[in-house]
């Protein structure tokens, strides 16, 4: 197969959308914290991208797509992009490696929710290094690179068990190492710009038709139900959380924008098997399930202080269940439950729970050894002034 | 008739507000203000480097109450303003001449 200039036009912009969802991460994030570590929550998404981007292109990238080693690991053929050419199959595979790059990076700035106000940020900055190879890079050979995920048959669209699982269940981890925050359940952490969050959250929708419909790796049919789908799942989740906060008091926009990310994040995995009117019933579920994670969360007393594991990590494995369940043969290619097929829906389960046991277990003793090693957390005078200031030397008055 | 000015930390601002409506106390007015006391601000030391931070964010409340209440205040702010550590703030107590009403003509001077 040739190389395909509308497909190839398709990813660049695509790639570009996606790489906008981190920065909208960082928004999203800052907005939630308090003015004294908006600075600080904004610049780690920059971090994790810029990280990821020199891990990704050194070695990340190979040992994620680079030839199967034992169903495990890639190879190191393609360190520093070595034989990643212009040609390739439709599209160029220095295109496909940076479509795949802007992936790694947003996982990673999904993490920092568990870190958020307390983070130190040379400890990140070695953490995120380590996470990237350790446990998303295997991660994304096991789906997509050629592993034992997709040798048995496991799916994943866009990256419901790579992105979201290994993000929300290692920001889980993460928090359990490095502890609550000052303060937490005693005085109240309320967002201080709710606005912002709102933009942040815009940018993450916007950008999430980038990250599912370019999943298509090509302008067709294919790219076109994943976007539809896409942003039918979203605005669900979004009135089904709405709706859920709603009967419990007022109905918040951190609320609803929270509830869109649930229902991309759900539909992520499912996006290229399932049709519209499933979508939709993903989406609410996700609404739902993961408004119920947050709620556990905040009864648990447990600080993953933004809420990757409620709404990325849940919503993640809601939406790898459904594909076993709501897969169309007619547009994937594959059955799921609702067709007759209960064997999809059984590997599904393997998958998500595969990944949830590996991004958690493995997070957290990666995130034991740096805390250790170096000292995951500021110090309490630090985290009272804010990260801003005692990070950046930075702040928002002035 | 006193007015009781008390800078407090911030993350103890919600604790004292509900606390002093527990006492009746619920008219204030607040302000989001920065300052320092004997300690000069926090220094944060960095691999040799100081990064000194001068003023730190504190809540102002102003109330003005009669006088047989200014003891509450105060113990109910110490109470629940108080960590123990540098930078808990301050309590001022003034007093005040008159207190005149915009929304009507009342005015109501101090008595003696």
């Amino acid at each position: 197969m040739a190389l395909d200039t509308g497909d190839t036009s398709f990813i660049l912009i695509c790639t570009a959308l996606v790489m906008l969802m981190t920065p909208g991460v960082g928004l999203f994030y800052g907005g939630l914290v308090r003015r004294k570590n908006l600075i600080s929550m904004f610049a780690l998404s920059f971090v994790a991208f810029s990280v990821v981007t020199i891990q990704w292109f050194l070695f990340g990238y190979s040992l994620a797509f680079g030839t199967d080693v034992g169903g495990l690991i890639g190879s190191l053929e393609f360190f520093a992009l070595t034989g990643v050419g212009m040609d390739g199959e439709g599209i160029p595979d220095l295109l496909f490696m940076a479509f795949q790059l802007v992936f790694a990076a947003v996982t990673l700035a999904i993490i920092t929710s568990a870190v958020a106000e307390r983070i130190r940020l040379s400890a990140f900055i070695v953490f995120g290094l380590l996470w990237t190879t350790l446990i998303y890079d295997p991660l994304a050979h096991w789906v997509w690179g050629g592993g034992w995920m997709s040798e048995l048959g496991i799916l994943d669209f866009a990256g419901g068990i790579v992105v979201h699982i290994s993000a929300g269940f290692g920001a889980l981890a993460l928090a359990l190492v490095i502890g609550r925050r000052v303060g937490f359940g005693q005085y109240s952490m309320d967002p201080h710009n709710i606005p912002m969050t709102l933009l942040g959250g815009a940018l993450l929708w916007f950008g999430w038709f980038g990250f599912n419909a370019g999943s298509a790796l090509a302008a067709n049919g294919l790219a076109a139900n994943a976007f539809v789908v896409t942003n039918i799942s979203a605005a669900a989740g979004a009135l089904a959380w709405m709706a859920a906060s709603w009967i419990r008091g007022k109905p918040s926009s951190v609320g609803m924008i929270s509830g869109a990310i649930a229902g991309l994040g759900a539909i992520t995995p499912a996006a290229g098997f399932v049709g519209p009117l499933s979508a939709a019933i993903i989406g609410v579920i996700s609404g739902l399930f993961c408004y119920y994670a947050l709620l556990f969360r905040i009864r648990r007393g447990l600080d993953e202080s933004l809420d990757a594991w409620a709404i990325h990590g849940v919503g993640g494995v809601w939406g790898t269940l459904a594909i076993g369940v709501f897969a169309v043969a007619g547009i994937g290619g594959i059955s799921g439950l609702i067709e007759g097929n209960a064997g999809q829906l059984i590997l599904q389960v393997i998958g998500a729970g595969a990944a949830i046991a590996y991004a958690f277990v493995g997070t957290y003793l990666l995130a034991k050894i740096v805390d250790l090693a170096m000292g995951l957390r500021v110090s309490e005078e630090e985290e009272y002034v804010g990260l801003d200031i005692s990070q950046h030397g930075e702040s928002v008055q002035v | 008739m006193k007015m009781v000015v008390a800078i407090i930390r911030p993350e103890k601002f919600d604790g004292v507000k509900a606390a002093l409506a527990e006492k009746g106390i619920v008219g204030m007015t607040v302000t989001e203000v920065k300052g320092r006391g004997e300690q000069k601000g926090i220094s944060l030391q960095f691999r040799g480097r100081s990064v000194p931070v001068d003023l730190i964010p504190k809540i102002k409340l102003e109330m003005v109450v009669d006088d047989p209440e200014v003891e509450t205040v105060v113990a109910t702010v110490r109470a629940h303003g108080r960590t123990g550590k540098f930078g808990d703030g301050r309590i001022i107590v003034m007093p005040v001449e008159a207190i005149a009403k915009v929304r009507t003509d009342e005015t109501e001077v101090s008595g003696p």
